[in-house]
């Protein structure tokens, strides 16, 4: 079991840098998620955790001990791929056995073992078949029984979910939720699917072009987005932004609406332009003018104990997620109503998150 | 284009059908000729139909050109060809492939540039080398002036010197590079997956165990395909042994045959015996029918690459 300690790592490939400079501790026995698009440089961070890419520079540790120059096979880790990457011509149990017999365990104690391994995933009848044989989930099975029966100290995972469908995805994710509560290994896994992060993660690391945007746990980064990035990301359906000016005791739209700021909010940053996240679970419609802006209904998507209402303001687009049926007409302004509390307040040029203890630093702001 | 109507049927079992004469019918006459005695072999318009001579031809054929001791000769030659070749080509593409290196596209295309260059066209600097296989370094030494320096510090007059004439090593090494199949290796290597490499690397198997337990299994098909063109290249070689071999016992079949086979030149009294040259062919071919008959299976799939 080890604690991971990545320090101003960065990755260029000739003078294109793709990770710029990242930091970040992982405690023993956490589960991480590094969660971001594709090309934001969350699979060339785990890779080089693993020991496939080199490190252009900064440093890596794992357990105390810097890997930069060790191999892969020296660094105590196991990985799990995307497409599996099981060796064809081998059997399931010679897949699971490999590394220990690259390792040079005695062919008896090995293959007990595998047995017992192969067992704690479901894979005990499997054991003679060949990968061509089996579906995807098993696959995903043997891939993960090969990780685990070498007792890394640190597990970790690329995308690993990404290529079965969506129910044996979940299932695959408790699989692996289990898998970690039981050998509590340090775990880094990479997705760009966030429900996976948000379910699997104890704490979630959101990456964007090379940089990490925000780490916390999933409940931190759903609740305060440390950026508009982040807020885009991470929700489903997606937060609304509306960009507006901070007035006393709210934010000024362009068309005159008003959305309702908590007063420390709204005194901290008085007169700034800022970007409004809204969650479209955390809006209710009311009737027209009752609301903090009036907006057209478009048309409402079912999503079985709820519905996603998508509404036209200005020249923007936002939705509402309801649970109860409102008397929406298409064509037809609809008042939507903004609690102060769950206004998500960014900056305008930097799109970081305002807060409002920023107050204290800048009490010059205070009208 | 997949199209079926009778007609088109028609034409194109016709043209396959032709085809299958054209190639057939040559072979058919060998066969015809080798079962003749002596005066039906010889008689014209030529007989179409086999005789019953077949087995007492073959018989003196095989005892006239020793054909014992060249089968030997020729299935060690072949032999160390084919593993050679297939050994060879596999690093080389192993190296060509897997490893990052600054000389990996120089070496493939010095590699597959030799594609032009067949033992028929460098075949007069390969005889100078397998004369003296040592002959460039000499040339090396000379010209460096260490030759010079040895016999000036120790007094010792170096001349290197490795005859291959006349040798089983002789035959062989020459034959052993090979363009093509590094390349047919080259590419079913790049058809391997990162990932596979990758998995075998966090599972701790160094270069070496990877070449060996996962490439090399993983490949069968292609090298069951390469060894056999190159059983059958290498059994058919006529021209480098009868340049480099002058001593009958380390003769080869293909070009032992030839001296079954009537001479022109030779005006007086030699019989054409062209039914004895044929029985001789016909026994020279077995082996590579039977390989290629044997490896048949194995041999299209390493072709087509659908084994995955």
């Amino acid at each position: 079991m080890a604690n991971i300690s990545i320090s101003d790592v960065r990755k260029s490939y000739g003078k294109d840098e793709v990770v710029h400079g990242v930091n970040l501790e992982i405690a023993n026995g956490e589960f991480i998620v590094i969660l971001g698009p594709s090309g934001c440089g969350k699979s060339t961070l785990l890779r080089m955790i693993a020991g496939l890419e080199s490190i252009s520079a900064g440093q890596i540790a794992i357990a105390g001990t810097v890997v930069n120059d060790l191999e892969p096979r020296e660094r105590g880790c196991a990985m799990v791929f995307q497409n599996y990457a099981l060796y064809p011509h081998m059997t399931v149990a010679e897949n699971i056995g490999y590394a220990l017999k690259v390792s040079g365990m005695a062919k008896a104690e090995r293959l007990e073992k595998v047995r017992v391994v192969a067992a704690s995933v479901g894979l005990s009848e499997f054991l003679d078949r060949r990968p061509g044989q089996l579906s995807g989930g098993q696959r995903q099975r043997v891939a993960m029984a090969r990780a685990i029966i070498r007792e890394p100290r640190v597990f970790l995972f690329d995308e690993p979910l990404s290529n079965l469908d969506a129910k044996l995805r979940v299932q695959m994710r408790h699989e692996i939720r289990r898998i970690h509560n039981r050998i509590k290994a340090t775990s880094v896994f990479v997705t760009h699917d966030q429900q996976e992060g948000m379910t699997l993660a104890d704490r979630l690391v959101v990456m964007n072009k090379g940089n990490i945007e925000q780490v916390g746990t999933p409940e931190e980064i759903y609740h305060s987005p440390a950026s508009v990035y982040v807020g885009g990301f991470i929700g489903s359906p997606a937060m609304n932004f509306l960009s507006g000016q901070i007035v006393a005791g709210g934010v000024m739209l362009a068309n005159g609406g008003k959305i309702p700021l908590p007063q420390a909010l709204a005194v901290a940053h008085n007169g700034s332009l800022a970007q409004i996240g809204l969650r479209p679970e955390e809006l209710t419609l009311v009737p027209a003018g009752k609301g903090a802006f009036d907006a057209t209904f478009e048309f409402s998507e079912e999503l079985g104990p709820s519905r996603l209402y998508h509404f036209q303001f200005e020249d923007l687009t936002l939705s509402v997620l309801s649970a109860d049926k409102p008397p929406v007409e298409q064509g037809k302004p609809m008042g939507i109503r903004v609690e102060a509390g769950s206004v998500h307040l960014f900056a305008a040029d930097t799109g970081k998150r305002l807060r409002a203890r920023e107050a204290v630093a800048q009490p010059e702001l205070v009208v | 284009m997949i199209e079926r109507t009778p007609i088109l049927n028609i034409v194109t079992h016709l043209i396959l059908l032709s085809g299958l004469i054209l190639m057939i019918f040559p072979m058919y006459l060998v066969l015809v000729a080798a079962s003749l005695d002596l005066k039906d072999v010889s008689a014209i318009p030529p007989k179409m139909f086999p005789g019953d001579q077949l087995w007492v031809n073959m018989g003196v054929a095989w005892e006239k050109a020793k054909f014992g001791e060249k089968f030997l000769n020729t299935f060690i030659v072949a032999f160390g060809v084919v593993v050679g070749k297939i050994v060879l080509a596999c690093i080389t593409a192993f190296g060509i492939v897997f490893f990052d290196h600054r000389l990996r596209m120089p070496i493939f295309w010095a590699v597959f540039i030799t594609l032009m260059l067949p033992l028929e066209v460098r075949i007069v600097p390969t005889y100078a080398v397998a004369a003296n296989a040592l002959q460039p370094f000499q040339v090396f030494m000379d010209v460096t002036g260490l030759t010079w320096a040895i016999n000036a510090v120790t007094g010792i007059e170096v001349a290197l010197e490795w005859n291959l004439l006349n040798s089983y090593t002789g035959l062989i090494m020459p034959l052993v590079a090979t363009a093509t199949g590094t390349f047919l290796y080259r590419q079913f290597f790049l058809t391997i997956p990162d990932e596979l490499v990758e998995a075998a690397k966090m599972d701790g198997a160094g270069p070496v165990r990877f070449l060996r337990e996962i490439l090399v299994p993983l490949s069968v098909t292609n090298i069951a395909a390469l060894a056999t063109i190159m059983f059958v290249y290498s059994w058919n070689q006529y021209l480098w042994p009868l340049l480099v071999i002058t001593d009958q016992s380390y003769g080869m079949v293909a070009v032992e045959l030839g001296r079954l086979v009537p001479k022109i030149t030779s005006t007086g009294g030699e019989v054409a015996k062209w039914n004895i040259a044929m029985a001789g062919t016909l026994i020279v071919m077995v082996p590579p029918i039977l390989v290629v008959i044997f490896m048949q299976r194995w041999f299209v799939r390493g072709l087509i690459n659908t084994d995955k």
